[in-house]
């Protein structure tokens, strides 16, 4: 990407120019006032893995639940308030920040070559809101919990809930503002501060993905904050918005909360697209197959996928006729994500493929994307829809999605950057093994729900009938197997930092700009802007 | 209920088998293109692996054709899905003017039925085979959802208006009715059991145990007392239109717009009597929100669809 010559002087500079992030200062309080970017990211790593193993216990005392068909271990109250738990979590404080705000906070500067974000204190403030959302969150968890499910249904939550509602709600909206910070950013830095002779098409798709990811964040989250100080006002002074017996309309929430939610989809899956798009071209040696098609595609994705709310209500009363357009739309949104599956396996083709643990996550991803995308096709097809919406079709359809995808591309993109963050080269060996555990287990998880969901169990059951008894015992097995499986990466990511081989500059001998500048990197990224001569992806077999 | 774990749940419902074709069709078409792609993926990462001699000589960058023929394919077979789902899903919503009207109204937790002639349920659901039925329902509290897995059917029952869906039950037994939306504590215990019965023995069912006076008759009553009558019948001296067999016509409004009259519109006229005004008549009717309960309505719209018929009638 970097000509020869600026490559070597750059390797020279980044060797002499500066201590590097990570030793500028050790106290606490360089941390928590930090302006740079990578620290930030830092930040954000820590607050995120930690939601995420929270949510992960409110998801094995579910599975754990739900191994016998009597609601026997907790109460069906508590079941509802964990199961909601569990879906707030993962939703607002772990896959939509994850990828953005961890990986792309450190990477997209270092990545067009700038010395930081456009709007460095912005960042660090968007990191407080995202703590203090965090916090209230948590907050409304210990002083009882919510039993709405994360979708907030009305007039359940505004008239009916006897939980801390608008609690949860204030933190979510918090968080949303977190989100919305955080696009502007990234749209600002990317619009004016890539570095000379980068241009738009020599983005890199992690570029690209997190680009679009803020399209959509600062489009779609305003109205996510809208709906829910409607449902909050709603609540607290009844003045009929959503309540029919007040003469509001039910369905009007439906329309507003997925106008948000459903591009939160793919907030959580572009940027796990971006992630795949860096990995599995640098360990097949081979540019990315079709990079202009992958940007359009990772556009349509974007801009259709604003469009297709209505599918999520197809049984809901909305007309017959909405229902067909939404359908329609649906099934045309899957065009681009289908192409995207194509150009990474071509992009396998005649490469010289290596198998390190990075590569086989996001081998992981791509598969497990693929069958969550394809049976989404069910999921679009209208009558199939009526039969399968709301059973655990659906469950294990958006966990292959969000968890098959957005997590494994997430752990796979943490692996890949590892070196470069840390500046320490964590354990292959455990590395592979993790990534196997992770995806046998998943699999064995949530491949038993397809079928669960096509002989009818219906989501969110504290009990069931016992026919469904023996895929669930399944589904809790592979959970436990799961469990270990990222429980795995946390114990030798972390020997690593101490007992870890230095990480040269450039481990895998990737192209991208990032890996110009040292590991770690100095603190403001590279000592000269550099030029960029080439487009990304510069590999040779 | 014990009944052995099925994979396809039984098809109870002429629209199961079709839908069951339909499903077996995409699982055919997405586990061909699964399994295509995860053996190139595993062809190539062998044939490939970094310690293998294979020629890497030419390896293509772009290629239009293909990529223009992996965009434009997928587009056809996706539309070709697309028109199978929507047509199957239509006709599940089609208003069917031969379709037998049973009303269920979901509350939290348990399902309440009524059929025509005033016979009453509480969750259970008496259905006659081969006959088309059509479930109109409505919630008096949050939304719930009437899910039958082995008709492959689910509607949402929401709060302040009327949903339906219309089935023929093809295989008498019984079988599991879920509610499928999160309707708060006791969401999983919102189960009840859908009986079908052939017609004789079913029209012996409906006409034994506890039952209201036909739901007609009762309407017939209310119309009279809510002081509908007043305006709406025949004799009466104030321009309003005449209701009788109302349910199934086409309506023709003020503003142009023309629609087929159902359940749904007949409660809008009730509680919300300017969204559709009728051509040629003033809007002078005053709105009855808050004053008539559901299953009242639901009486009143059953004495209009029968007030067509000279004495209101009770078929099975
Ligand atoms: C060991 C891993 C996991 C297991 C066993 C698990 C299990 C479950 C189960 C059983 C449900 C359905 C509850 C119900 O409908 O009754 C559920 C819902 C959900 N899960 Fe997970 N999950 C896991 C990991 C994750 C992760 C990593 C994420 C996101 C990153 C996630 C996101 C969600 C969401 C958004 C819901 C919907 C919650 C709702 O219905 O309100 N899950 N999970
Ligand atoms: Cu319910």
């Amino acid at each position: 990407m970097i000509s020869p010559q600026s490559d070597l002087e750059l390797e020279e500079r980044g060797t002499t120019a500066g201590t590097s992030y990570l030793a500028e200062g050790f106290t606490i309080w360089s941390w928590l006032s930090t302006r740079d970017h990578k620290r930030i990211a830092l930040l954000y790593g820590v607050s995120i893995t930690l939601f995420f193993f929270l949510g992960g216990i409110a998801a094995a005392l579910i599975r754990l639940e739900l191994a016998t068909p009597q609601g026997d271990l907790v109460t069906a109250d508590t079941y509802n308030k964990l199961f909601t738990a569990h879906g707030v979590i993962m939703v607002w404080l772990f896959l939509i920040p994850s990828i953005p705000s961890v990986l792309g906070n450190f990477l997209m500067p270092l990545m067009i070559g700038a010395r930081d974000l456009a709007f460095p204190r912005l960042n660090l403030a968007s990191w407080y809101l995202y703590l203090l959302g965090g916090a209230i969150v948590l907050w409304a968890l210990l002083v009882g919990g919510v039993d709405t499910g994360w979708t907030f249904y009305t007039p359940f939550s505004t008239m009916f809930s006897n939980s801390h509602v608008v609690l949860c709600l204030v933190g979510v909206l918090v968080v949303g503002f977190s989100s919305i910070l955080t696009g502007l950013n990234f749209i600002v830095t990317v619009h004016t501060m890539r570095a000379p002779g980068m241009g738009w098409f020599r983005l890199p798709l992690f570029v690209w993905a997190n680009y679009a990811t803020s399209l959509i964040l600062v489009l779609a989250t305003p109205v996510l904050a809208m709906t829910l100080l409607l449902v909050g006002i709603e609540r607290l002074f009844q003045v009929g918005i959503f309540d029919p017996a007040l003469g509001g309309d039910p369905l009007l929430f439906q329309h507003l909360f997925w106008f948000y939610s459903h591009p939160a989809v793919y907030i959580m899956v572009l940027p796990a697209m971006g992630v795949a798009s860096e990995i599995i071209p640098c360990f097949a040696r081979r540019p990315v197959f079709g990079y202009r098609f992958m940007t359009y595609a990772i556009l349509a994705i974007a801009v259709i996928g604003f469009l297709v709310w209505g599918h999520h209500m197809f049984v809901s009363g909305q007309s017959v006729y909405a229902g067909m357009v939404f359908s329609l739309l649906s099934f045309m949104v899957a065009v681009p994500s289908a192409i995207k599956v194509f150009n990474w396996t071509a992009t396998l083709y005649k490469g010289r493929i290596t198998f390190d643990a990075p590569m086989l996550y996001a081998l992981g991803f791509v598969g497990l994307f693929t069958i969550g995308g394809l049976t989404g096709l069910f999921l679009a097809a209208l009558a199939l829809d009526v039969h399968l919406s709301d059973t655990y079709f659906v469950v294990a359809h958006f966990h292959y999605i969000m968890v098959g995808g957005s997590v494994m591309a997430y752990l796979g993109g943490i692996h890949f950057w590892w070196p470069k963050i840390t500046g320490r080269m964590y354990s292959e060996a455990w590395g592979r093994l993790a990534a196997v555990i992770i995806f046998a287990g998943f699999n064995l998880t949530f491949f038993p729900q397809y079928l669960l969901g096509y002989a009818g169990m219906p989501r969110r059951y504290h009990s069931y009938p016992e026919e469904f008894q023996m895929l669930h015992v399944l589904s809790s097995a592979g959970a436990v197997t799961l469990a270990v499986g990222y429980l795995l990466p946390l114990g030798y990511l972390a020997w690593s930092l101490r007992y870890g081989r230095p990480a040269p500059r450039n481990p895998w001998q990737a192209t991208g700009l990032e890996w110009q500048a040292a590991s770690p990197p100095p603190i403001h990224n590279f000592a000269q802007p550099p030029v960029v001569v080439r487009g990304p992806y510069a590999y040779k077999p | 209920m014990s009944v052995p774990f099925r994979l396809l749940p039984l098809d109870g419902a002429q629209s199961a088998t079709r839908l069951d074709s339909l499903a077996l069709c995409l699982l055919l078409l997405t586990g061909v293109v699964a399994l295509g792609v995860l053996l190139l993926m595993i062809v190539f990462c062998v044939r490939y692996r970094a310690a293998s001699t294979a020629s890497r000589e030419h390896p293509p960058a772009k290629g239009r054709l293909v990529e223009i023929s992996w965009t434009v394919i997928p587009m056809l077979l996706f539309l070709v899905l697309y028109a199978w789902g929507a047509v199957d899903y239509v006709s599940l919503y089609r208003p069917d003017p031969a379709a037998t009207p049973v009303f269920v109204v979901a509350k939290q937790w348990m399902w309440k039925a009524e059929h025509r002639n005033g016979r009453r349920e509480v969750g259970q659901l008496h259905l006659p085979l081969g006959r088309p039925v059509r479930v109109v329902l409505t919630a008096q509290d949050v939304i719930h959802s009437f899910f039958v897995p082995a008709f492959r059917i689910k509607q949402d029952a929401v709060p302040g208006r009327y949903t339906s869906i219309n089935f023929t039950p093809s295989r008498a037994g019984e079988y599991q009715l879920f509610c499928a939306e999160f309707c708060g504590t006791e969401h999983s215990t919102m189960t009840g059991k859908i009986v079908v019965m052939p017609p004789a023995e079913y029209a012996q069912w409906l006409a034994a145990g506890p039952r209201q006076p036909g739901m007609a008759a009762r309407g017939f009553a209310l119309f009279r007392s809510y002081g509908c009558s007043g305006c709406h019948a025949a004799g009466s001296s104030v321009h309003a239109p005449d209701l009788s067999n109302l349910l199934g016509r086409r309506v023709h409004l003020q503003d142009g717009r023309v629609l087929t009259a159902d359940e749904a519109y007949v409660r809008d006229s009730i509680l919300v009597p300017r969204k559709d005004i009728v051509a040629g008549y003033e809007p002078i009717m005053p709105s009855f929100a808050g004053q008539i309960g559901e299953e009242d309505l639901l009486a009143i719209i059953e004495y209009i669809r029968e007030s067509g018929h000279d004495q209101p009638t009770e078929r099975p």
